[in-house]
């Protein structure tokens, strides 16, 4: 979706700020919602496609005030409201007011090291060979689906070139919306700066993404 | 937001859906275990044994977890190194994917729109705030992470460090030059 997290090439933000001797968290309440979300994750309803799904159809507004652990906070309300764990009325005060659906797992504290240390592989196989070899020109598709993407809207409609095959992933476009994974073959596809930017981009910039086979026809 | 991550918390851990203990692990883990010196090692390790580097070029993903970095937002790795005329720096626009088994948790500058909205465009304007400059002639190449492959950028060794130990070179090593907004320091 044209939501508000494809930031790309947007403008109006100002300077990075990067903060000298950043700490790992800013306040107790950011280990609580890292270690929430990724708990409340591990349940297994679902997946990290529908997970940045919600984040970005926060409304563009709250989207840009909150923090990124509050884009996460508040899209995991919105997923355990989804999944029939909690309801409005028990987020508003605070407290159980009544049943739940019934988790396929609970994460224990035992679990979290192998859990962290297994991750959540994404690579599976594709039925038939890749359809473009590293060096083929293409072009990527010019579209506007109002569900999930991860094709930036500033690299659509564009001539790159595939820099490298790499391998079949879960397609996030239809696994963020419980239609399956629909392995994909992924290609590094890398464009000019002036393709992207046009006039007065920097000459020597380069960008590439990572784009799933059905974002690419070749050029 | 602390009352309603609180709030979300209790409810959960009332419902039997969560234990609290779970949370402690994975915040310990990340403030303790899991961080950039993870990164660094690799970094150190490829500067000192061809060998490595010529792994770490081919199969990142294998190299790393030969050190015992593994898992969560590391699970496909792709390892970017720079050169005399091409600097490689990693963004993810759509989100903030990041490499979590090498370099930790993100900073906050990175998840955030400055950062995700000018890496792509002005890339130098970026670099000037971070307080690097590199020559006008110098290729940049940004690494836009929409999939679920996760960079790190292998910075330059820096001169003078001719028979370090790995451990010594692993200090040069920052955060900032393994996302390709830094340098690696300079030997003392």
């Amino acid at each position: 979706m044209n939501g508000a997290q494809d930031l790309g090439g947007q403008m109006g933000f100002g300077p990075v700020a990067p903060e000298k001797d950043e700490p790992i968290f800013h306040a107790e309440w950011e280990k609580r919602a890292l270690g929430v979300t990724l708990a409340a994750g591990a349940m297994g309803h679902w997946n990290i496609d529908e997970s940045r799904h919600t984040r970005e159809s926060l409304h563009p507004v709250d989207y840009y005030s909150s923090s990124y652990y509050e884009i996460w906070i508040k899209a995991l309300e919105t997923l355990l409201k989804r999944h029939g764990f909690v309801t409005q009325g028990e987020l508003l005060v605070g407290d159980s007011l009544g049943g739940t659906a019934k988790p396929k797992r609970v994460l224990k504290a035992e679990e979290v090291p192998a859990m962290l240390a297994r991750g959540g592989p994404c690579d599976r196989p594709v039925r038939g060979p890749a359809r473009f070899k590293a060096g083929d020109r293409i072009r990527t598709m010019n579209f506007h689906p109002t569900g999930h993407t991860r094709l930036p809207r500033y690299a659509r409609d564009k001539v790159g070139v595939i820099d490298a095959v790499r391998e079949g992933f879960v397609f996030p476009d239809t696994n963020a919306h419980g239609r399956g994974e629909n392995p994909q073959w992924v290609y590094t596809v890398v464009f000019g700066g002036r393709e992207i930017w046009g006039e007065g981009a920097d000459p020597t910039l380069t960008i590439s993404i990572d784009a799933w086979e059905s974002y690419l026809e070749p050029a | 937001m602390a009352a309603r991550v609180r709030a979300l918390e209790t409810i959960l851990t009332q419902k039997g859906l969560l234990d609290p203990a779970a949370i402690d692990v994975i915040v310990e883990t990340y403030e303790t275990r899991v961080g950039p010196r993870n990164g660094a090692r690799v970094v150190a390790k490829a500067w000192s044994e061809p060998e490595f580097a010529d792994w770490l070029k081919r199969d990142a993903t294998a190299a790393i977890a030969s050190l015992g970095y593994t898992g969560r937002q590391g699970e496909h790795m792709q390892a970017v190194f720079n050169m005399q005329d091409q600097h490689n720096m990693v963004v993810c626009t759509l989100c903030s994917c990041y490499p979590w088994s090498v370099l930790g948790l993100p900073p906050v500058w990175y998840k955030s729109p400055p950062y995700r909205s000018r890496a792509v465009i002005d890339p130098r304007g970026v670099l000037a705030e971070f307080g690097v400059t590199l020559p006008v002639e110098t290729k940049i190449r940004v690494w836009d992470s929409t999939a679920e492959l996760r960079y790190l950028v292998v910075p330059l060794r820096p001169a003078g460090t001719e028979g370090w130990s790995q451990e010594k070179l692993a200090d040069l090593v920052t955060r900032d030059s393994m996302i390709g907004t830094g340098l690696a320091k300079e030997a003392a």
